[in-house]
Parts: C-alpha cells; sequence; structure tokens
C-alpha cells in the first residue's frame, strides 16, 4: 500500500476502534447518508427570517455595520454612474476591472464615464468590481462565486471592492443563500471558491485596535440596484 | 516526540516570569477589554443564541459519531472536484506529506494563512530546514514569526505584545526601510506589513492554509479570517495545501451555518467574520484564478484515542478563544506560560492529550475551577469536568510529587468521613479563630505557604466552620420563608 493508503487505513481503523463500530452498520450508514441529502436547517434565527423590503432594510443596517458604504439606484442602467460617482468622491481614478458578469457586461459603460478593463487581477488594479450570487440580509453579507464572471482576485487584491447587489438577490438567511447555491450548481457541488464578504478587510492584532485594510481591500462599498431607497421603505 | 518544544513541565517556573514581566502584564489587560464585552454584545443580539448552542453539539456529537463515515464521504467528494486528500497519523508524518507537496511544486517559499495546527507540528520549521522558506501572513502570525516565538492566543496570536514590541521589531527586519520613517501609530505598522506580505503573496509558489470546518456534503474545505490572508494565500499560488485535523468534518452546509453563527460572536463579537471562504477542489478550466492543484491533509495526531473517552467532547471545540478570554489564569500569565501550542482552558484539556501528560500535569491544576469557561464556551464543552478528569489521571498514575499525593491521601481519608471531618474543621476553626483573634488574619502558617506566601489567610470569625455558616444561612433562610 501507499504511505496515503497507509494512513487512511490506520486513521479510519483507529476511528472504528474507539467508536467501537465496523463501518458496515446500516442504521449508521443510513443515518448518515439522510443528512447528507436532506441537509436539514437547523434553528434559523428571527432576525434571519426577513423577506422583501425588510430583508432589504435588514440588509442596509448591517452592511454599514461592517463598516461598508452604501449606494442606490433604481435600474441597472444607472450603475456605471453611481460608480463614477464613488470613485470621484473618493478621490480614486475612474479605472475598475471586472469579470465577464452579463449582469455587468449588460451596463452602459462608456469610457468617458469610467474606463473598464476586464480579467482576472494580477495585483496591479486599484478598484475591482463584482456582482453578487446573493447578499444575506441576516448579517449583511456579500456571497461571491469564483469563474470568469467575477474572478476570486478581484475580491481581494485591489484596494478597494465596488459590488453591485440586486435588490432581488437579497435573501433573508445564510440557509437561503446555502439553498440557492444548491439549486444554482448541484446537490453537493460546489464552485472553487464562495466567498462570504462582511465588510473591508481588518486586523486587531496590534494591541487590539481595530485598523481597516490588512491584506484584502481597504475599502468595500456596495451598489443597490432596485429597491426602493430607505426613506419610502415601509415601516417593518 | 514533540513537534514544537514544550515548556509545559517548568509551567511554574513560567508562571513566575510571567507575573514579573510588566510589558506581558500591560498586554493582557487588552484580553478583558477587547473580547469580553464584545462578545456579551454580540450573544445578547442574538435571542437564539442558547438554542443554536444546543443545536451545534447536537451536530458535533453527531459527527464524531459518524465520524469513519462522513470522513470517506467528504473525501469522495474531494476527489470528485479533483483535490487530494492525504492522511497523518501523527506531526512527523503530516510534515512529510507537505514537504513532498512542495517539493513536487518546486516551491521556494510557502505562504501560510494562520494555522493553529501548522504550529502543533511544527511545520515552518520543518520546511525552513528542507531549504524552502516560510510566509506567515496573518499579521498576529508575522510579528512573532520575526520574533522567533510562538503563538500566545489561539485568535490572536500576538496579543501579549505592544506596539512598542513590534515597531522595534520592524526596524530590526525591514532594514531595507529608512531608518527614519514614522512608526508609532499602528496604522503604520499595518501599513509596512501590507506592502511587505503583499510582495510575498504574489510570489508564492504553494499556499498552506488551515480549515475551521471540512463540509462532507460537498467536499469543501472552509477558512474564517477577518484580514484577507487566507484568501490571498490560497488563490494566488500554483497549489493550495489544507492542513486540518480530523474533528473538524461537519455534515452539511447548513450544520456549517449553525456553527458560524456561534463562531464569530463568540470569538471576536461579530455577527459574520469578514472572509468566510468555501473552498472546493482545484480552479476549474474555465477560471481564469485559483490554485492548479487542492490538497487536504487530515491530522490525527492523538485525537481517535480521544473518540469514546472521557474526553470526546473535546473534539467539539471549535477553537474560537472565549474560554481563553474568560479564563482568570489565562488573563494573569498568558499564554506562553502554557508551555505549547494550545493555551487556556481549551489547551490544558488537550495538551495532555496531545503531548502527553508526563509532559503537562500542571496543566489541569492550573485552574481554580470558577467555570466561567463552560459558561461562554459556545459548543459547550464541560471543560472542568475535564481538567478535573486529568486530575484524577495524575494522581493514578503517581505523577504528583509524594507530599502532595500524602496530603491528598489524608485529605480523602478526613473528608469521606463526616463526622471525624466535622471534629477536625472545628477543631482546626477553633485553634486559628483563637490564634487569628488580635488581627484577624494571618500572614504566615505552616503547611499553608503556597497561600500565606502571596497574601493573607483570614481567620475564621467566631471560630465557625464553613458547615456552621452554612447551617445558619439555610435556617435563616428556612425561617424567613415560612
Amino acid at each position: 500500500m501507499s504511505r496515503d493508503a497507509t494512513a487512511r487505513a490506520a486513521v479510519l481503523a483507529r476511528i472504528r476502534a474507539s467508536l467501537g463500530v465496523t463501518g458496515g452498520e446500516e442504521t449508521r450508514r443510513a443515518a448518515v447518508a439522510q443528512r447528507l441529502a436532506g441537509h436539514p436547517a437547523g434553528v434559523v434565527p428571527e432576525i434571519g427570517g426577513l423577506s422583501g423590503a425588510g430583508a432589504v432594510t435588514r440588509f442596509r443596517e448591517q452592511l454599514l455595520a461592517a463598516a461598508a458604504t452604501l449606494s442606490e439606484v433604481a435600474t441597472a442602467a444607472e450603475v456605471p454612474g453611481a460608480v463614477a460617482a464613488f470613485l470621484a468622491a473618493r478621490n480614486l481614478p475612474a479605472r475598475i476591472r471586472r469579470g465577464d458578469d452579463p449582469r455587468l457586461s449588460a451596463m452602459p459603460w462608456s469610457p468617458g464615464l469610467v474606463e473598464v478593463a476586464t480579467g482576472r487581477s494580477h495585483g496591479d488594479d486599484l478598484v475591482g468590481l463584482s456582482h453578487v450570487e446573493t447578499a444575506v440580509a441576516e448579517s449583511g453579507t456579500l456571497l461571491l462565486v469564483s469563474g470568469p464572471d467575477n474572478p476570486t482576485t478581484l475580491n481581494f487584491l485591489p484596494e478597494t471592492h465596488v459590488v453591485v447587489v440586486d435588490a432581488a438577490d437579497v435573501v433573508g438567511s445564510l440557509e437561503e443563500a446555502i439553498g440557492r447555491l444548491r439549486r444554482r450548481y448541484g446537490a453537493g457541488t460546489m464552485p472553487r471558491t464562495v466567498n462570504l464578504v462582511t465588510g473591508p478587510s481588518r486586523s486587531a492584532d496590534i494591541e487590539q485596535r481595530l485598523l481597516y485594510g490588512a491584506h484584502g481591500p481597504k475599502a468595500l462599498h456596495v451598489v443597490l440596484v432596485g429597491a426602493a431607497p430607505p426613506a419610502a421603505a415601509p415601516p417593518s | 516526540m514533540t513537534p514544537m518544544d514544550s515548556t509545559s513541565p517548568a509551567f511554574k517556573h513560567n508562571v513566575d516570569e510571567a507575573l514579573a514581566d510588566a510589558g506581558l502584564q500591560r498586554a493582557l489587560g487588552n484580553v478583558e477589554r477587547g473580547f469580553v464585552p464584545k462578545r456579551r454584545a454580540a450573544v445578547d443580539a442574538l435571542p437564539e443564541f442558547e438554542a443554536l448552542r444546543d443545536q451545534g453539539m447536537a451536530i458535533k456529537n453527531h459527527a464524531l459519531a459518524h465520524l469513519d463515515l462522513y470522513l470517506e464521504a467528504y473525501e469522495a467528494k474531494v476527489v470528485a472536484a479533483g483535490g487530494h486528500v492525504h492522511y497523518a497519523e501523527d506531526a512527523a508524518a503530516a510534515r512529510d506529506v507537505i514537504l513532498d507537496i512542495c517539493k513536487r511544486a518546486g516551491a521556494r517559499t510557502v505562504t501560510k494563512g494562520k494555522s493553529m495546527v501548522s504550529e502543533e507540528i511544527g511545520l515552518n520549521d520543518h520546511l525552513a530546514a528542507n531549504g524552502i522558506e516560510p510566509v506567515e501572513t496573518d499579521l498576529g502570525e508575522y510579528l512573532i514569526q520575526i520574533r522567533g516565538e510562538h503563538p500566545s492566543h489561539i485568535i490572536a496570536p500576538a496579543v501579549h505584545l505592544n506596539k512598542e514590541d513590534i515597531e522595534a521589531d520592524f526596524r530590526r527586519v525591514h532594514t531595507h526601510l529608512p531608518a527614519d520613517r514614522p512608526l508609532d501609530e499602528p496604522t503604520a505598522l499595518l501599513a509596512e506589513a501590507r506592502g511587505i506580505l503583499r510582495q510575498r503573496f504574489l510570489a508564492a509558489d504553494v499556499g498552506v492554509t488551515g480549515a475551521n470546518f471540512l463540509v462532507a456534503e460537498t467536499g469543501t474545505s472552509i477558512i474564517v479570517t477577518n484580514e484577507g490572508n487566507g484568501d490571498l494565500t490560497q488563490i494566488l499560488p500554483r497549489v493550495h495545501v489544507v492542513i486540518a485535523s480530523v474533528e473538524k468534518i461537519v455534515p452539511t452546509l447548513e450544520d456549517t451555518a449553525q456553527i458560524l453563527r456561534l463562531l464569530a460572536r463568540s470569538a471576536t463579537g461579530q455577527t459574520m467574520s469578514v472572509y468566510t471562504t468555501l473552498s472546493t477542489g482545484p480552479r476549474r478550466p474555465e477560471d481564469p484564478d485559483g490554485p492548479e492543484e487542492y490538497h487536504v491533509v487530515i491530522l490525527d495526531n492523538g485525537r481517535t484515542a480521544m473518540l469514546g473517552s472521557e474526553f470526546q467532547d473535546m473534539l467539539r471545540c471549535i477553537r474560537c478563544g472565549a474560554c481563553i478570554n474568560h479564563c482568570p489564569v489565562y488573563r494573569a500569565i498568558g499564554g506562553h506560560a502554557y508551555g505549547w501550542v494550545y493555551p487556556g482552558p481549551m489547551g490544558s484539556v488537550l495538551t495532555p492529550a496531545l503531548d502527553g501528560l508526563d509532559n503537562s500535569r500542571h496543566l489541569p491544576n492550573a485552574s481554580t475551577f470558577c467555570g466561567r469557561c463552560e459558561a461562554v464556551c459556545p459548543m459547550k464543552i464541560p471543560l472542568p469536568k475535564m481538567l478535573r478528569h486529568w486530575r484524577e489521571r495524575e494522581f493514578e498514575r503517581h505523577l504528583q510529587p509524594a507530599t502532595q499525593r500524602y496530603g491528598l491521601k489524608t485529605w480523602a481519608f478526613v473528608a469521606s468521613r463526616p463526622r471525624l471531618y466535622r471534629l477536625a474543621t472545628r477543631l482546626a476553626a477553633g485553634f486559628l479563630g483563637l490564634a487569628g483573634r488580635g488581627r484577624g488574619r494571618f500572614a504566615s502558617l505552616p503547611f499553608a505557604g503556597g497561600w500565606t506566601g502571596h497574601r493573607d489567610l483570614p481567620a475564621p470569625e467566631r471560630s465557625q466552620t464553613f458547615s456552621d455558616l452554612w447551617r445558619q444561612r439555610q435556617n435563616a433562610k428556612a425561617g424567613a420563608s415560612s
């Protein structure tokens, strides 16, 4: 046997000896198969039970609590303008890098407004632009998936990360986000990387003081599309 | 065999040094000021926290009871996604597996995300001895790497340092930068580390991370960080190696979500840590970035022997550090005094299991049994009970000095005979009450030097024993309620 196979057999044998099992017990195998196939949800907190406008309101609050910033537009066509305004307000050059996400490609990017490069980052870009798969209201978390549409390097190498969130993609809980992922990729299958991002990079390793921009982006800005602005939201 | 040289046998000496270290004592103040109120606020803001603790405990108990089957399911999924799974029975095997992967990749430098298991197996020294440079990239881990130290806390490895220490280290090590640069602000220190480590990220050949979870349903490894260093470690190099211990297995993504709600709140008081990253296999053919190879090394190193024993509950630990942050002993002595990889209550239970009780017999005694560790543990691990189990084993195996054993035996003889006990305590209380009448306290007493060496012993008031006072109290209560 190879070294790996020998070690594998030894570890499994030791687990079975300690537990007093053989690994062949039908009830145990059935319990495992059932849990993997059924993936029960457990306790979903009340704060994760919101939907629609309520979920968007919670998402806004949590996003800001996590030290991200937010601008809102009514339609996807307004995103380039909102990105340009954000860059200007931060004194950043009007230049971004993004992937091939068709939702981003369909937006009216004009070179006079914002210069756009596409593809992964090699560390020379100041601003990365991504589109979320879903956003989680419970914790203000952005869920991004790897691939040519939204390369993972854009989430981490540029100093500023701008993320587009369609209000229709805001779900209440982490469990709902997982459910969507499972529907898109198939049960038991995942893309290479799923990033759950909650605010900009930070560290408290120096005397427990909270500092932003440790290794990942120093700033995280969300452009929320298609939600009624907070003032017009119905009271929840 | 000890991968990281243990100084646990010198625990008492370590404690004396830690208590006399003014810089350490100042830095330790940050633990209580920082972690404790943040956790409290986060827990109070989630009414379902207690229900989630029960869930977390049940999920881990179920996973441990079916660990062999979930491991097999997990492995099949990793392989289906194009990754490789390696098993390592002990630290030496894990080091060799990782070294082989690095050699095959022709690696010169290896970036590392924060991993306590990598500390446990002594990976950095092994790589360096074989001509491969390990670069720690978590800010705290980087600080202690350039100091030649080990982490003093499982989630805040450099919590024992003050910013003046860090400034001095940066000036000593980063000699290519102008000597007169200002570095007195923490932001300047962070910016300097970011700039230096960014170059290391881009140049690394292999990235090694730990894992908070291994998900059987999908073959996914998960890391939870705030800096983003674990992500740059795994998406930039050609090869990503995950080193994780065998009990990190959870069944499903939903189970992971339950425990994630406990983890960040218990650790740093966040609702979610900034980056929770789910990694499954190597990059896909169409992916423009991500590693081309993905390896998972699953480490046993003594854990399978804890299964089915009175220490099995310890395998539920999710390494949040809450027990450490709330431990009065840790907050007095810091992490290095414990002498090995894992400090505080969780370490005092784990270290004897992984590194042997002979090396670490002082650790289970380094507890006042105040119970705060168990009260804050998100996985409801009965830490004090397990510390007591280790003390019992220490006694059974005759590891204590003869005088201590004799004293304990005498105590047991008296304490298990109520009449004798009452007589003895009444005599002692009477004597102490009389002798201490004047000052009400003793500065020194025969056989009690361990106590009176550091503080006075109060004399019992009116020569009463604890049993007397207790009975009066119960009577008073009964009288008040009738």
